[in-house]
């Protein structure tokens, strides 16, 4: 028995445990020590017992007890105090086992809200949901978000404390909070996604293994929720962008745009999974939301054998949507784009030229990316190249800035 | 990362007999867990290779055999792709699977998947920019 196999047993069993416990304590923090202490007790055992037939029954029976021993010395303590009569203790044990054998998924569910939940800040949100859901140690978020481990470690502390004073309930949110606390939720994984599929800062240009966590926790919450659309549309546009990850960049390490990319090196396994999650969020209807309205724009691009047979009507049609579902800059941006491809790039410059005194996206590498695209398609060079050179000096990425200063010299008038 | 797990065959897969209904239900709620856990990228069974065929290549020379093929522990019955963070999640997780051929003998081989990093090292730059080439060749033909 290797510590590796028991770190795999955790990966695996630690959400649950947590969760499960966390309904007996009712405090997160709490339960996530009395898990770790589970799994060192598994440490110290099983190398000489060997694993038990059922791991995770292991580890929550062990965790159990404990939580149970805590519950137990506090209302001796409190019983002490205020004096309390007998009751409590007898009425404690059978409650807690009837408790522990509800159905795990809903456990699952109250921690992935709690970890999401609106009273922590958003860093505090990502670092909690990785830890208490994904599993990761304090050591692999810091690696993964470019931050000294005692900053996450700093974060975790004080957003479990956060969760304990405001006594946040460990439920499910009822209907009329639902939606919002959802997408709090989905929020929270998307911005995993990101962080790990263009880094934003730093040489790297992806850092997969965010990407996969990101993944692993969208499809988990697909399925604990399996009647909400966005939930599906998240996950397909999660798979879908994942699925471009190998002809992202070159094997010099250079990034590749999506229309340059080689479509063959796609993974047409991830992009089968996305379209599958698609259909399940149209199958359920009540119109697409912004998750899955962008997945159905990824879809379009995924089902284009070659760049040039893109349906980018239909990508305009879906930005259009878009817009007037979640209008923003980016989206306006990209609807540029979209018309541009669809109707010519006049049709796109006007969109995007409505964005230049658009005071959000004035430090916007992409925005004069943008621009100077469309300029040097219309023939512009000397206003392109300005574009591309602004663009150049604003993204913060230095594979990327090396990419548009590239374009702003070939867009010179008089290059060739 | 990646792995393939992977069912081997035995006598009665490739006889083409049929698992019993307990043993799916329980390949059934075994999958329904690596997909709740958000692991399972993708799975089949096999038909008997007696349903399939080798293509050999003998330096250019091509040679069609038709199956069944007599080493049955050699050959596949079923798979899954499991996405995880390391050999040993995916040697639990198989090791949660319910014998794949009940009471007779059976073995799940565990195989990674290569990404793209791992290529990072082999593919040239000159191997790439021919690759290029070779796309731009057949976009010349197919518009052309």
């Amino acid at each position: 028995m290797t510590h590796g196999a028991i770190d795999a047993v955790w990966r695996i069993e630690s959400a649950r445990l947590i969760a499960g416990i966390a309904r007996i304590v009712r405090d997160v923090g709490v339960a996530e020590e009395l898990a770790h202490d589970a799994l060192v007790a598994a440490l110290e055992q099983w190398p000489l017992s060997g694993v038990p037939a059922n791991p995770g029954a292991w580890l929550m029976a062990t965790a159990k007890h404990r939580a149970i021993d805590l519950l137990r010395r506090n209302a001796r303590l409190e019983r002490k105090h205020e004096e309390l009569g007998r009751a409590i203790e007898t009425q404690v044990a059978p409650d807690l086992d009837a408790a522990l054998d509800d159905d795990i998924g809903d456990d699952l569910l109250r921690l992935v809200f709690v970890a999401c939940h609106p009273v922590l800040s958003k860093d505090a949100r990502v670092a909690l949901t990785l830890r208490l859901l994904g599993g990761l140690t304090t050591a692999e978020i810091a690696r993964a978000f470019l931050v000294p481990e005692p900053t996450i470690a700093q974060r975790i502390v004080r957003a479990k404390r956060t969760l304990a004073e405001a006594r946040v309930p460990f439920e499910v949110p009822r209907a009329g909070e639902l939606a919002a606390r959802l997408s709090s939720v989905l929020e929270v994984i998307y911005l995993v996604f990101n962080e790990g599929y263009s880094a934003t800062a730093g040489a790297d240009w992806m850092r997969p293994a965010l990407c996969e966590d990101a993944l692993r926790l969208g499809r988990i919450v697909a399925e604990l929720v399996p009647n909400e659309p966005e939930v599906h549309g998240l996950v397909a546009l999660m798979e879908i962008q994942a699925s471009r990850a190998r002809a992202r960049v070159d094997a010099s390490g250079e990034p590749v745009l999506l229309l340059e990319q080689n479509r063959a090196r796609w993974d047409h396994l991830l992009i089968r999974r996305g379209v599958a999650a698609l259909a399940r969020a149209e199958k359920l209807g009540g119109g697409l939301g912004p998750y899955a309205l962008q997945a159905a724009i990824a879809t379009c691009h995924a089902r284009a054998l070659r760049a040039g047979e893109t349906d980018w009507a239909r990508i305009a049609a879906l930005y259009d949507a878009l817009a007037q579902l979640t209008p923003s800059p980016i989206v306006e941006l990209n609807r540029g784009v979209a018309f541009a491809m669809a109707f010519g790039p006049a049709a796109g410059l006007e969109i995007v030229d409505a964005l230049t005194s658009e005071p959000a996206v004035q430090n916007y590498h992409l925005l004069p990316s943008v621009r100077g695209d469309l300029l040097a398609k219309l023939g512009r060079r000397d206003e392109a190249r300005a574009e591309f050179e602004r663009a150049a000096a604003l993204t913060h990425n230095a594979r990327e800035r090396k990419l548009l200063l590239e374009r702003a010299r070939v867009a010179a008038p008089g290059a060739v | 990362m990646r792995f393939m797990m992977i069912v081997k065959a035995n006598p009665d897969s490739e006889a083409g007999v049929l698992p019993s209904g307990e043993l799916i239900d329980a390949m059934g709620k075994f999958n329904e867990e690596m997909v709740k856990a958000g692991v399972m990228l993708d799975g089949e069974g096999l038909q008997p290779s007696s349903k399939g065929a080798r293509v050999r290549f003998s330096g250019k020379k091509v040679t069609v055999i038709d199956g069944p093929f007599t080493e049955s522990k050699e050959l596949i019955a079923g798979y899954w792709i499991v996405q995880v963070k390391s050999k040993e999640e995916a040697i639990e997780w198989a090791s949660r699977c319910p014998p794949p051929h009940g009471d007779a003998e059976s073995e799940i081989e565990i195989r990674q998947v290569f990404e793209t990093a791992d290529f990072a090292e082999v593919a040239s730059p000159e191997a790439l920019a021919r690759e290029e080439e070779l796309r731009e060749q057949l976009r010349g033909k197919s518009h052309g």
